[in-house]
């Protein structure tokens, strides 16, 4: 069942009569070359960024009619490099809460913790002792604060070793389970694309050119998608 | 002051501008300029002045304070590039701040409404205001550039604007206002300020000296506080729009 709608999105020089859906409760990753669109897309799913023309639904209803406060509690968003606000660890899982003066609380930010393979670090550690991969981590939890119904990912493993990365591959899969949430994922990485989605986007210069079920990736005539792949294989 | 005096002043012009042929600094043209045009303006405004203390009519003291403001603006609204209006936010700021300062202090009766004071203690209060707009146009615009990633993600959060830029804009005002801070902190100490050794070098007694400076402090301590404040708040807000979403610092094409 498809939960957001693009309908003709164009955004400035940057995405061009957009049209697809995405469907509720699965992963589907968004790739395609630098330079395709791919943020701008997901920015405009959190409101980030509004359509020049064009509208999207989420659940049916425009997002550009919706209370942004509301939207944006509902559909969270990982940054690519998981940005921190300094202090401790809590300080950042809290920030969710802390901007609407509300606090979240230590039991459930233990919990967080726990949920992303965090257990064993304290509240109180200072945010700028944790590796790149912990962070990260935290800044996966700190989606989930506001129990969202959609996640948003932007290149989140982007600046992890293979390790790292195969971990924090490993924790969405389980939390999207865990969460039946909605995964929207923006990856370079064409394996780990195959490795998680359900289905998938393929953008190119701000274009939608095929979406649906992730196989389409690999049995694809589009010259395009052909020409990324053999990019990839080099 | 006799006029042979002054040109024997020159004599600290010659000193810097020797030292700069002879190490190649390549600041003479630089330093003549800087002479010529500091000549040029004070002896203009050392005119005005005398015509409107002369005068004695407050039409030239509104005048010459609007003349100021107009100056100041000219210069800040260059650092306030990529904020949308920002010639309106100093013209205001500056006013307001002439305003509330001089209104307290004829309000109060702690200086009479004369040019000889008016005019001076003004061009202090907008002098420190510019002074003060830019270094805090000048961070804010260094925090906003850094932050953005932490802006848009407090907005993707539901977070408003005011609460995204938080810490960019406190953090700009605070920097802002640390050098009048701490300048005040080891004023006396280090160096006797500038207001307090003219009035000594013109004859007055140093306790009443002391009692000017001190005003002067307070008022540029306000000045500080007021004009960093209000240019952030007012300017914040054009970095985002209504859909509470960050377009940044936009810069003419």
């Amino acid at each position: 069942m498809s939960i957001i709608e693009f309908e003709n999105v164009s955004h400035r020089n940057i995405l061009h009569n957009i049209s697809g859906h995405f469907n509720e409760a699965r992963i589907t990753t968004f790739v395609g070359p630098s330079g395709a669109g791919k943020t701008t897309c997901l920015k405009h799913i959190n409101g980030l960024l509004s359509p020049g023309s064009g509208n999207i639904f989420f659940r049916g209803e425009n997002i550009q009619d919706m209370d942004m406060v509301e939207l944006r509690k509902r559909i969270g968003m990982a940054f690519q490099s998981a940005p921190m606000i300094g202090g401790t660890v809590y300080d950042n899982l809290n920030l969710p809460k802390a901007i609407f003066n509300e606090r979240l609380e230590q039991d459930r930010a233990v919990e967080l913790l726990e949920r992303v393979d965090l257990g064993g670090i304290p509240l109180d550690q200072n945010i700028k002792s944790l590796s790149g991969g912990e962070k990260s981590r935290i800044s996966i939890a700190r989606t989930l604060v506001n129990r969202p119904e959609v996640l948003l990912l932007d290149e989140i493993t982007a600046s992890l070793d293979y390790r790292m990365v195969k971990e924090v591959e490993r924790l969405i899969v389980r939390l999207q389970r865990e969460y039946n949430v909605t995964v929207i994922w923006i990856t370079h990485d064409l394996d780990q694309a195959r490795r998680v989605s359900d289905d998938m986007w393929f953008l190119a210069a701000g274009e939608l050119i095929e979406y649906g079920n992730a196989a389409f990736i690999d049995e694809s005539d589009n010259p395009l998608i052909k020409n990324f792949l053999e990019g990839e294989a080099l | 002051m006799t006029y042979a005096q002054l040109a024997l002043s020159l004599i600290f012009i010659a000193i810097p501008l020797g030292l700069a042929l002879v190490l190649k600094l390549g600041l003479e043209k630089d330093i003549i300029i800087a002479t010529v045009r500091s000549i040029i303006q004070l002896l203009i405004i050392g005119y005005i002045l005398t015509f409107v203390f002369e005068s004695d009519n407050p039409v030239y003291i509104i005048l010459m304070i609007l003349l100021m403001i107009a100056a100041a603006t000219q210069n800040i609204i260059k650092k306030g590039d990529g904020i949308p209006g920002i010639t309106w936010m100093i013209v205001f700021t500056l006013v307001v701040v002439e305003v509330v300062t001089m209104g307290i202090m004829l309000g109060f009766g702690i200086i009479p409404f004369v040019p000889e004071e008016v005019i001076p203690i003004s061009g202090m209060i907008i002098g420190n205001c510019m002074v003060l707009s830019l270094l805090f146009l000048n961070r804010f615009k260094d925090e906003v550039d850094r932050s953005d990633e932490t802006i848009e993600l407090i907005l993707s959060m539901g977070g408003q604007p005011k609460v995204a830029i938080d810490k960019s804009l406190k953090s700009a005002i605070q920097t802002s206002m640390i050098p009048t801070i701490e300048a005040q902190k080891t004023m006396g100490l280090v160096q006797l300020p500038g207001m307090m050794s003219g009035l000594i070098i013109g004859g007055a007694a140093p306790m009443e000296a002391v009692m000017y400076q001190l005003l002067i402090l307070f008022l540029i301590l306000t000045t500080a506080a007021m004009s960093s404040v209000m240019v952030g708040y007012l300017a914040y807000p054009k970095l985002f729009n209504q859909k509470m979403q960050f377009v940044g610092l936009q810069y003419r094409k």
